[in-house]
């Protein structure tokens, strides 16, 4: 085990921790500030694998951004402290799906990728490098993104506005 | 130098997680949670990919990924609010309008 993979593997136990207490948590809140662990956990294993600009995105995007719209949402909406109020009534059945999942995807991992002869090298991944290929050869997806990003905007106005007195006025609906 | 099979099996292991959470959790908002968990997975897988073969596509990749996930929570947290202000619960299996 080198130095970088024993500092891996202390990262990856956190975000590991954090994910599980996500999907276990009996308190909404405390699920979203273990999904600032999970995710900052992931940002510290971009950084390990020298994708720096990636992980600056990552903490400014997901960890400043992503879930802070979260716990609006939960704020917004009632939420119910107690598991059996998060949980539905499959759990075991979820429990043996992602167990199952988790098992195939690791023995075709292993099989596809010896252990000791593939070794990440990480060489690059700097704001310069990712810039130079975006605006070289995926300018196009690019753009499309930023029309993606606005659409999405405005859509989530036009969802979460609430309704006006006319057209509430004229349904007979309550407000 | 990191083992390759080490951060594909820590990706394994968030995507699996995530795929838990989407399946028994019942609370809208912490479904879309447990759908970041995967995003994220995936985002590692193609990072890692993107240092082993020295190619920076991967990488521009992760961010696309990144952005498109800003945009579904967006999406997502506006709608689970009007469900909220329409039937009072954000419960999925609650929320069975379309079901046949």
């Amino acid at each position: 085990m080198t130095g970088a993979e024993i500092v891996f593997v202390i990262v990856g136990l956190a975000g590991v921790i954090g994910a599980f207490r996500v999907v276990t948590a009996r308190n909404v809140v405390h699920a979203a500030l273990y999904l600032v662990i999970a995710l900052s956990a992931t940002a510290g294993v971009y950084l390990l694998l020298a994708a720096e600009f990636v992980a600056w995105v990552q903490i400014l995007i997901y960890v400043g951004a992503i879930v802070i719209l979260f716990l609006f949402g939960l704020m917004l909406t009632k939420a119910p402290i107690g598991r059996e109020a998060l949980d539905n009534q499959r759990r075991g059945v979820a429990f043996f799906v992602g167990a199952a999942i988790l098992a195939g995807l690791v023995l075709l991992f292993l099989n596809a990728f010896g252990w000791d002869e593939t070794r990440v090298d990480p060489v690059q991944g700097t704001a310069t490098a990712v810039g130079t290929s975006i605006f070289s050869r995926f300018v196009l997806p690019f753009e499309a993104i930023s029309f993606l990003l606005l659409a999405a905007l405005i859509g989530a106005i036009v969802l979460s506005r609430k309704d006006d007195p006319v057209v509430r006025e004229r349904k007979g609906g309550r407000p | 130098m990191i083992r390759l099979p080490l951060i594909l099996i820590f990706s394994a292991i968030l995507f699996s997680t995530g795929v838990y959470g989407v399946l028994a959790r019942r609370n809208a908002v912490l479904v879309l949670m447990s759908i970041e968990l995967m995003l994220n997975a995936v985002n590692i897988n193609l990072v890692a990919f993107s240092q082993h073969l020295q190619e920076i596509t991967g990488q521009v990749f992760a961010l696309f990924v990144i952005t498109v996930a800003a945009a579904e929570v967006g999406i997502g947290l506006a709608i689970v609010i009007l469900i909220y202000r329409n039937r009072e619960t954000i419960n999925v299996d609650e929320v069975n309008l379309l079901k046949w």
